[in-house]
């Protein structure tokens, strides 16, 4: 058992690392506080191969493995959350998807330029009235000649106002109740699309999440993704990537939480001496660090298993549910350590606790996921075979060119 | 075009971390990295094969554990690498490293241009750079902020050097030893590609044995003309702030004026 | 690979040596000291060992300087730009001075340019009892391979035992040059320089580490032993006019067409300061409170002659350029002087700015943080103590 991380691991890590220092910490604080999201950063990521990261380079994509791309999502959200839920909705929930069950000639007409950072893409699930209860969705497709008629409202959807390119969930037969459910790929360009942003949310302020209307809009039939009745299943399976993500982002927040609390607690003098001499801020970095190795394992298993071509759902949502609730304690402490300068933001810390309310809720809230575990020990859930699996991390076959 | 480019694999001292009870530098957890001039140097080397057409070359001498930042320089985009790790080579000081780096360029064979960042983090010196030059017996040029022109026909190179009075524009012959200074560009980030291709990648890694003609008396520590005899920490900072109070603005201006005076800062 | 010989019977794995390692090369393994690849050799631990346990390989061919007690004397390069001498030189001169004296030896200029007598005359009234002179039209503008080869020939003519020069972007393009071509030891941006008692060797005392060390180097073998010092580090003497030196005319033995790099054109610097080399900073932040309220600090660095800084808060509400950004996401600075103005002392900035000399931290609020590491505090109203302080630095420093 190799538990530890290929040197090329490690200059990805840095390499992203350096990128979100130089390219998103000058102005993150500015960005957050107008609440704006900076469009010049996806041109930026593209050019690094970012948006591509985990795709096979014959589909435009920079060819590393899963690992790689939760190490990607580590170092973006050490800096701010709204730069790594780019990787999550266009990576994990949407081109990861198209990976695993467009056919080819979806793949060379979405997945690559998607990969290329041509097209920004992203995943349209919830709805004003749905969210942990995904088959409770409104939204319907009704078949009309060679194309499909969608009408509903998504919500909440990350980077509703920016992508150029949505996966929709749709009823095509309600009378199925989940088995009638349908994935599409939407093109903005397309008639009746129309997207709103989101304002006043808690956090992640500098990334755009909004709203994706759809009014009697017309989808070709061929961007059906999978077969009719398929959606449900592909929607649970593109939550195992973007979860993912979002569980790796999570470990870097951790992260960003400990330096930051362990830097104050060397300067911050109380009583005589620095703070990191008093034993209940001591206790506060212990269970940091506890969180940080614990979470940091928990993703790095759920990668490896990508990279093995195992169905990891029981494994990714252990390692969500983990870290996001990890990474909340650990910002809430992170506050608390830096007391009333935590409660400015003058520092970065309220950010981060901010930031990390998110995550508890979306991707999987916290009380699903302890649902999905209790079922799973309990022997009530069990995952069967997928008809289209995430293909396994195969090095010559993803750096092939096309 | 072949232009070779030196780096040294230094701590990150922003890492480093003083512990003032020991005093000595809290090095265990300290990342290496390339120094952060040379980065700029190997920046500038990729550009100038970008324009005109050739090869990049970097170069290092260190331990073994330098390998990875030649591989990131590799991850870069420079297309070849060879690291100079030996036991002869350890303890040299400027001249013994200028000197081995000669050896190791000679050997490389032909080439137009050697690029070196201004100074190296650690050792702060500037030296090697002018040493190699002059070991090669080629023109250098310090301090480069610019590359204006290179006639690899009429084998000369026109850049700016950055001073303390302005900016001085120098035109020389190829082959030249340039040193550079973070000025001159913003040195790019490796790529998934280069990472890739480092992966791949087998890098020779040179002894004395592997070049020929080099004296063995000129190398390590007792080649060396320099010799530290001590290391010590410099004394601490004072604890506790004078707080400068007064009846009036102008008299806590005229205190302080005073004070900076006295300490030679102003 | 490292140089360090352990003795392994000897060690009592005490552990001394592990501590006083500036470099963490030394650790106990089973109770052995051992020792891996960040050894420098620089001995600091030889000294610790309570039982003799380590020592550095024996030299075995160690090639010096020949004939090295034929060499005596302090020489100092005498730097020009434009016809006037550089201030460094003078500095340089006042330290050679003072070697040459202790040495009980001469003390020598070497002087380089085009229409120079009058700068050797200046080098006699610094100290120099004697003045090589180099004068030629090919030598008015610097150019390292003519100025290295005079150089060169003069100190293998007339062997220095030390030969010093001012750490200038010249100074070290030169030095670096020339003991290369020599064989012998340079050390740069030395802090300290004495005389070793017994031996005469000069101890040439340098930070390492952006500071964080500092290393005391000798050049036992070779000749001349070669030292550059920064600017500032050390104070220029009083010239003095009524002393007395040799002004010795060097025959150049090199024409311009032999000099193979052309200096096309200069452009002198009209900017700011860059703060990354500034001097002195005088910085500001949130306190300020808009792009306006800088004005009273340019002024004040002006008058000391240098650069603005900001902390991030100015930079991200637009007050300041980006360019002017102290801390960690901005620019790390070392200079002599920081006047932290209106700045809270966030640890981002602090980690910007901390190793400055002397920091002064004006600010409204007693308990900002940045007076935990200013060297002055005062607690008041920026807008009325920075102009109060600038007529006081102005009239006392006669600006």
């Amino acid at each position: 058992m190799e538990l530890q991380l290929t040197p090329e691991h490690e200059m990805v890590r840095k390499m992203v690392r350096e990128f979100a220092e130089r390219e998103i910490a000058p102005t993150i604080k500015e960005h957050d506080r107008s609440q704006t999201f900076d469009r010049s950063l996806l041109p930026k990521m593209a050019a690094q191969g970012l948006l591509g990261i985990c795709i096979p380079v014959k589909y435009g994509g920079a060819g590393m493995d899963y690992l790689s791309l939760g190490l990607a999502c580590e170092e973006l959200e050490r800096v701010d959350t709204s730069a790594r839920v780019i990787l999550s909705v266009h990576v994990g929930l949407n081109s990861m998807t198209l990976l695993q069950w467009a056919t080819e000639e979806q793949k060379q007409a979405y997945l690559v330029p998607q990969a290329m950072g041509e097209r920004i893409a992203t995943y349209g699930l919830t709805e004003p009235n749905a969210g942990s209860d995904v088959a409770g969705i409104q939204t319907t497709a009704r078949r009309d000649g060679d194309h499909y008629v969608l009408n509903g409202e998504k919500m909440w959807i990350s980077l509703a106002d920016v992508a150029d390119q949505f996966l929709i969930f749709a009823y095509t037969d309600k009378s199925q109740r989940h088995r009638g459910m349908s994935a599409f790929i939407v093109e903005r360009e397309f008639p009746g699309v129309h997207t709103g942003t989101i304002h006043g949310k808690m956090g992640v302020r500098a990334g755009n999440t909004g709203s994706i209307s759809l009014q009697d809009a017309r989808v070709p039939a061929k961007n059906l993704l999978g077969h009719e009745g398929e959606g449900f299943k592909i929607a649970m399976s593109a939550l195992d990537n973007g979860r993912y993500t979002v569980a790796c982002g999570s470990v870097g927040l951790i992260r960003a939480c400990l330096e930051a609390s362990v830097r104050y607690a060397h300067e911050r003098y109380a009583f005589g001496q620095p703070i990191g001499q008093h034993q209940l801020v001591q206790q506060m970095i212990a269970r940091m660090a506890q969180r940080l190795d614990a979470g940091r394992l928990l993703c790095y298993q759920a990668g490896w298993l990508k990279n093995q071509g195992v169905r990891n759902t029981r494994e990714t949502s252990m390692a969500k549910w983990y870290c996001c609730d990890a990474a909340f304690d650990s910002a809430a402490d992170a506050v608390q350590i830096h007391g009333a300068y935590g409660y400015s933001d003058e520092y970065d810390v309220e950010r981060y606790l901010r930031n990390s309310k998110g995550a508890v809720i979306y991707e999987g809230s916290r009380e699903i996921h302890q649902i999905m575990q209790a079922q799973y020990a309990l022997g009530y859930r069990e995952d069967r075979p997928l008809r289209c699996e995430l293909p396994a991390y195969d090095q010559d076959a993803w750096e092939a060119e096309a | 075009m072949h232009v070779i480019v030196c780096i040294k694999s230094v701590p990150d001292t922003t890492e480093v971390r003083f512990n003032p009870e020991t005093n000595t530098l809290m090095r265990d957890e300290v990342e290496s990295i390339i120094n952060p001039f040379d980065t700029y140097a190997i920046e500038e080397g990729l550009r100038l094969t970008e324009a005109h057409g050739g090869k990049v070359t970097v170069l290092s001498m260190g331990p073994p554990k330098a390998e990875k930042e030649l591989k990131e320089a590799i991850a870069m985009g420079c297309h070849e690498a060879v690291l100079l790790s030996a036991r002869e080579f350890a303890g040299s000081d400027t001249w013994a490293t200028a000197y081995t780096l000669a050896q190791a360029i000679r050997k490389l064979g032909d080439y137009d241009i050697v690029l070196c960042g201004k100074q190296a983090m650690d050792g702060d010196t500037g030296q090697v750079g002018p040493g190699i030059a002059n070991q090669l017996g080629i023109s250098q040029l310090t301090y480069v902020s610019k590359i204006r022109e290179v006639d690899l026909e009429g084998r000369s190179i026109t850049v700016e050097r950055l001073l303390e009075e302005g900016r001085e524009m120098v035109r020389t012959q190829l082959p030249a030893l340039l040193t550079v200074v973070k000025d001159i560009n913003q040195p790019r980030y490796p790529t998934f590609r280069g990472i890739r291709r480092a992966r791949n990648m087998q890098l020779p890694t040179w002894t004395p044995d592997d070049l020929p003609g080099i004296e063995r008396q000129y190398l390590g520590l007792d080649g060396s003309p320099t010799k530290v005899i001590r290391v010590f920490t410099p004394p601490p900072r004072e604890e506790k702030v004078q707080m400068i109070a007064g009846e009036t603005v102008e008299e806590m201006a005229d205190l302080l004026a005073g004070k900076l005076i006295a300490e030679k800062v102003v | 690979m490292a140089l360090l010989i352990i003795d392994r019977d000897a060690c009592i794995g005490c552990g001394v040596c592990v501590e006083v390692c500036p470099f963490a090369a030394l650790e106990l393994v089973e109770g052995i000291a051992v020792v891996n690849d960040n050894c420098t050799a620089c001995g600091a631990c030889i000294p610790e060992c309570p039982v003799d346990a380590l020592r550095l390989p024996e030299s075995v061919t160690r090639r010096g300087t020949p004939d090295i007690e034929s060499y005596r004397g302090v020489w100092v390069w005498v730097e020009q730009f434009g016809g006037k001498a550089a201030s460094i030189s003078w500095e340089m001169m006042g330290q050679g001075r003072r070697l040459a004296d202790e040495l009980g030896v001469p003390l020598t200029a070497c002087v380089l340019g085009h229409g120079m007598e009058a700068m050797a005359r200046q080098a006699v009234a610094y100290g120099a009892d004697r003045v090589f002179l180099a004068d030629d039209p090919a030598l008015a503008v610097y150019r390292t391979a003519p100025y290295a080869r005079i150089l060169v020939d003069l100190v293998r003519a007339h062997k220095p035992e030390i030969f010093l020069l001012g750490a200038s972007s010249r100074g070290r393009d030169l030095a670096g040059s020339v003991a290369t071509d020599l064989y012998t030891g340079l050390t740069a941006d030395c802090t300290g320089l004495e005389i070793e008692p017994g031996t005469r060797l000069l101890r040439q005392t340098r930070p390492a580490y952006g500071g964080n060390i500092m290393a005391t180097i000798l050049t036992p073998d070779h000749r001349p032993q070669m030292a550059t010092v920064r600017h500032r580090v050390f104070e220029a003497p009083k010239p003095d006019e009524r002393r007395e030196g040799q002004i010795v005319p060097v025959d150049v033995g090199v024409s311009e067409e032999d000099i193979v790099s052309k200096v096309v054109e200069f452009i002198a610097e009209s900017e700011e300061v860059n703060i990354a080399d500034a001097r002195i900073i005088v910085s500001g932040g949130r306190g300020v409170g808009g792009p306006e309220g800088f004005e009273p600090l340019r002024e004040l660095a002006h008058v000391l002659g240098g650069a603005l800084g900001a902390s991030r808060a100015a930079v991200d509400e637009g007050w300041i350029p980006y360019a002017h950004q102290v801390g960690q996401t901005g620019r790390t600075v070392r200079p002599d002087l920081y006047i932290a103005c209106g700045i809270s002392g966030a640890i981002q900035h602090r980690a910007g700015m901390s190793t400055a000399r002397v920091i002064v931290a004006i600010n409204k609020d007693p308990e900002a943080p940045i007076f935990d590491i200013a060297t002055y505090g005062l607690v008041g109203d920026l807008f009325q103590i920075v102009p109060a302080l600038t007529e006081q630095l102005r009239r006392k420093l006669g600006r």
